[in-house]
């Protein structure tokens, strides 16, 4: 609700008329009327806004002004892709997380935590346009292995769509994976000096038991909500790499939309992107109550 | 529901009678000591002296650069680096240091501006929160929570699509992005503070709001609210650049590190040093905010009050 | 309770130092004692005083980075300080049970009680599931938890403090260990609850022949179910001997301050520990001479200010069990 607000009152602010901005210069009257009393930009404001929140409830995002397809449709089309993406990422993010901060957490300041320490430390630091760009002037251009971008589907190429998924799902994943790798260390050396730890141990269990079940089970519980939360900024966070590796997903839509003053494109876009964040928490909270005896009634 | 939980503090447990006119006295910040602490710590320590050249870079930016940022020199178009280039030049035969010099300006004082911004909001938001609690706890807090539930990149890419692209506006965007991180760290902290010792008793002498707050609540809310800045300040950087990278923050001909990435890399195969040597800029700066803030944290917030370095991207 | 000639557990100069961030810490400082089959040894001792710790190093538990054990412990002839890590995790268990002190943290939040009693049951021989659910629901009704059966599926946080304890203990006795060692096992628990669990434990000694090492805060458990008494402070041993001995006669001015003896000295009607004024040692920093000097009364001797004084007979009671105490004090 206060999403939708904010989401609509964005474009009340522009400044001037947006139909005018988006038409550029030279339009003719007829095209203006129309686009005007199809975007009901001529009703007043409040009912605009319940009109426009109504429609978008029963998946009415409005029209482009641009190529007068629908915003649902446009969306539609790009989802796949950024869900891609996403997921890919946050795969490649868990693979390099769990096992490194693991590795780190069972041996604090030696060399295998220092150098895990450095490297999210580094992962986090780096942008990510920058190491796309160093990904592709090596794979793609030194070495030649991989395309330097795009985008096929699944079910038309599989070969295609995994060498075009991996250096963006590695860019936006090693990113991830450092924040993971750092609350993975954490989580687990918490849960190493737990008393419940000891009392299984005493039990005469066999290392590897105490580990799998006392030690990694209890600090991988928190890590579905850190997933979850990575998740959600790995959305927004697609967007300039998506740009960088001309992946036809929500975020170059977004930033098309902007170039092109689409408002109701742009407005679509960061609603659906808001939906998402919050819906991806709603899923982490339910899930945690699943699988946590704690909350768990 | 939102992102990036925060905990809350526990709120210490309330005085007894007898305690509270012996120790009614707030503790100094013990500035002397943390730079102590922090020259113990070597990695923070790097990272500030590293921090501190690249400010006086920044500041002194027209008397150190070799060259104006834009003197156009098209017969030394994309020279490799060399004793008269060291970063070499570009498509146009600019010489990248300079602009890499120049472009630290542009991009520490959006940096800086954002935070800046975010900071006096936010602490604002969180102070009247914590303080007076109730319902302007309630809407405050809410209304963060709403802000927090867009992505950060996307929001500010939706105030510079109102706004319009430029410098002031990016620092505006990433600033707006940023609010609610402060308003929640200084929140918590004020409700920590709030029922300790020292603000009760000078309730009870008759001092007032603003005096409570300025004198008592404030200087303890600050170490969180530090270190939450130097980690800030490192995704503002980071922010500004992917902006400016989008073509939406920074403009040309101005020198804008993110910017320069984004005319470089149409010459990444013929000549990587026009995009090597901006992101290295950028890379270092921001992994020293990093550094730092986490340097700082082990020494002003012990009990981890604020967020991970990473968890706002 | 018979005392059997060859000792159950013989405990030998077991000495303690953790690495902490203020230097050293010598926690345990060259402890002998013994536990025959079937016997109670009961310790007593302000927190600090290095029980836990000197029982944790016993069974490995002490993290080995942090700590370094030195000395022997003998169980059954086989020294557990020095026993390979796969010899050591056969003996936890069946060897030594061991129950911990705090009910609230020593389960495992997220695994059910009947997997964390099950899977202990399960490591130490070829056992189905289904009959080490049924030793585990049996185990359960021994210690008094009321529906065992369905206790099995829940977790901890839904049983109370005293349910969690039994189970803890629960675990330790899954095994049917030749020791137990009960770390204040029962302080958590009220008197019922915690008489219902002495009473099962002195059953399980009649019956299997268990030694038994109770640490607690409590002269009540003491008198009750100790054979002998060993007090410690600042990581050794200052005085041992039979319940009688100590309790009645004690040598020790730290003894004697523990029970309120002395004149000046807070008494311990209500059967808790009486306060000796002041802190125990901080293990980083210990005394030159005798360990209790600081707070010591009576310091008669002037060698109490730059010597320790040695753990010397004081007296014996009929069974013959030396009464020893470690003071140059006279009197009592």
């Amino acid at each position: 609700m206060g999403v939708s607000v904010i989401v609509f009152g964005l474009v009340q602010l522009v400044p001037g008329d947006p139909i005018r901005l988006a038409l550029g210069t030279r339009f003719d009257q007829e095209t203006y009327d129309a686009l005007l009393a199809r975007s009901g930009l001529d009703q007043p404001l409040v009912t605009q806004y319940f009109g426009w929140a109504g429609r978008a409830l029963t998946g009415d995002l409005g029209v482009s002004f641009r190529s007068g397809e629908t915003v649902t449709s446009l969306i539609a089309e790009r989802l796949p892709a950024t869900l891609t993406l996403a997921f890919a990422s946050i795969l490649v993010a868990l693979l390099i997380a769990v096992p490194l901060g693991t590795l780190s957490a069972l041996r604090p300041r030696s060399v295998v935590d220092r150098v895990a320490t450095v490297l999210s430390q580094i992962g986090i630091s780096v942008p990510e346009f920058w190491m796309a760009i160093v990904l592709i002037l090596v794979f793609a251009g030194t070495l030649g292995w991989l395309p330097s971008g795009g985008y096929v589907p699944l079910t038309e190429d599989p070969g295609g769509w995994a060498q075009r998924l991996l250096m963006p799902a590695v860019v936006t994943g090693v990113v991830s994976g450092s924040v993971i790798t750092r609350f993975v260390r954490s989580s687990v050396l918490e849960a190493l000096g737990a008393d419940h730890v000891r009392t299984a141990q005493a039990k005469g269990l066999p290392a590897r038991q105490v580990f799998t079940w006392h030690v990694l089970r209890n600090a991988l519980l928190p890590l579905v909500t850190v997933t979850g939360v990575q998740l959600a900024y790995l959305l927004s966070g697609v967007v300039v790499v998506e740009i960088v590796f001309s992946w036809p997903g929500l975020g170059q839509l977004a930033l098309q939309a902007v170039q092109a003053r689409d408002y109701p494109v742009l407005q679509g876009a960061i609603l659906l992107f808001a939906v998402v964040f919050l819906l991806i928490n709603l899923v982490v909270d339910l899930l945690y109550t699943a699988i946590d005896p704690r909350i768990r009634r | 529901m939102t992102g990036a939980p925060l905990p809350e503090p526990a709120v210490s447990p309330t005085a007894t009678e007898a305690g509270v006119s012996s120790t009614a006295r707030p503790p100094r910040p013990r500035w002397r000591q943390t730079l102590g602490l922090l020259a113990r710590n070597p990695t923070a320590a790097v990272a500030a002296t590293v921090l501190l050249l690249i400010v006086l870079v920044a500041v002194f930016d027209e008397a150190i650069a070799p060259t104006g940022p834009n003197e156009i020199a098209v017969q030394d178009r994309l020279q490799p680096p060399s004793l008269a280039h060291p970063f070499g030049t570009d498509d146009l035969g600019r010489d990248i240091l300079s602009r890499v010099v120049l472009g630290a300006a542009v991009s520490l004082r959006v940096g800086f501006l954002a935070v800046a911004f975010a900071l006096v909001v936010g602490a604002l938001i969180g102070l009247l929160a914590g303080y007076y609690g109730r319902w302007v706890d309630d809407v405050l807090m809410r209304l963060m929570d709403i802000l927090f539930a867009f992505p950060a990149v996307l929001l500010a890419i939706a105030v510079l699509a109102v706004r319009g692209p430029g410098a002031g506006n990016t620092a505006l965007a990433i600033g707006i992005v940023y609010i609610p991180v402060f308003a929640r760290v200084t929140r918590a902290s004020v409700l920590g503070v709030r029922e300790e010792v020292y603000v009760r008793a000078s309730r009870s002498v008759g001092a007032s709001d603003l005096r409570l707050l300025t004198r008592h609540v404030l200087p303890n809310a600050a170490p969180p609210i530090i270190v939450q800045t130097s980690i800030s300040l490192a995704f503002a950087v980071l922010a500004e650049a992917a902006l400016s990278f989008l073509g939406l923050g920074t403009q040309p001909p101005n020198p804008s590190w993110g910017l320069m990435l984004a005319e470089g890399r149409g010459f990444i195969d013929l000549a990587w040093w026009l995009a090597f040597f901006p992101g290295m800029a950028i890379f270092l700066t921001v992994l020293c905010f990093n550094l730092l803030g986490d340097g700082l944290r082990d020494v002003l917030d012990p009990r981890q009050r604020t967020l991970m370095a990473g968890s706002g991207r | 309770m018979q005392q059997v000639s060859a000792p159950l557990l013989e405990v030998e100069d077991l000495r303690v130092r953790l690495r902490t961030p203020r230097g050293p810490a010598e926690v345990v400082n060259g402890l002998s004692y013994t536990v025959g089959r079937g016997e109670t040894v009961a310790v007593v001792g302000e927190s600090g005083s290095g029980k836990s710790v000197s029982v944790l190093a016993l069974l490995g538990l002490l993290p080995a980075r942090v700590a370094t054990v030195t000395g022997s412990a003998r169980l059954d002839g086989e020294d557990l300080l020095t026993m390979s890590p796969e010899r050591l995790r056969e003996v936890r268990g069946p060897g030594v049970g061991m129950v911990f002190q705090d009910p609230m943290t020593s389960l495992n939040p997220v695994l059910t009680i009947g997997r964390q009693l099950v899977e202990g049951i399960r490591a130490h021989g070829e056992v189905s599931k289904a009959a080490a659910r049924e030793r585990a629901a049996g185990l359960l009704a021994e210690v008094g938890l009321p529906d065992p059966q369905r206790a099995l599926d829940r977790y901890p946080h839904e049983l109370s403090g005293g349910m969690r304890q039994r189970v803890v203990i629960a675990i330790a006795l899954a095994n049917n260990p030749s020791l137990l060692i009960a770390d204040e096992a029962t302080t958590a628990l009220d008197v019922t609850v915690q008489a219902q669990i002495l009473d099962l434990v002195a059953g399980l000694q009649s019956e299997h022949g268990t030694g038994v090492i109770w640490i607690t805060h409590d002269l009540g458990v003491v008198a009750g179910i100790a054979d002998r008494v060993l007090v410690m402070y600042g990581g050794r041993c200052v005085e041992d001997g039979t319940v009688d001995d100590v309790l009645e006669r004690p040598a020790h001015p730290y003894t004697r301050g523990l029970l309120g003896a002395l004149p000046d000295l807070a008494s311990a009607d209500d059967g808790e520990l009486a306060t000796v004024p002041g802190v125990p040692p901080a293990p980083t920093d210990l005394p030159p001479g005798c360990v209790f000097w600081p707070r010591c009364p009576v310091r008669s001797d002037p060698r109490c200010a730059t010597e320790q004084p040695p753990l010397a007979v004081v007296g014996a009671s009929g069974g013959g069990l030396p009464h020893r105490a470690a003071t140059w004090c006279e009197e009592g």
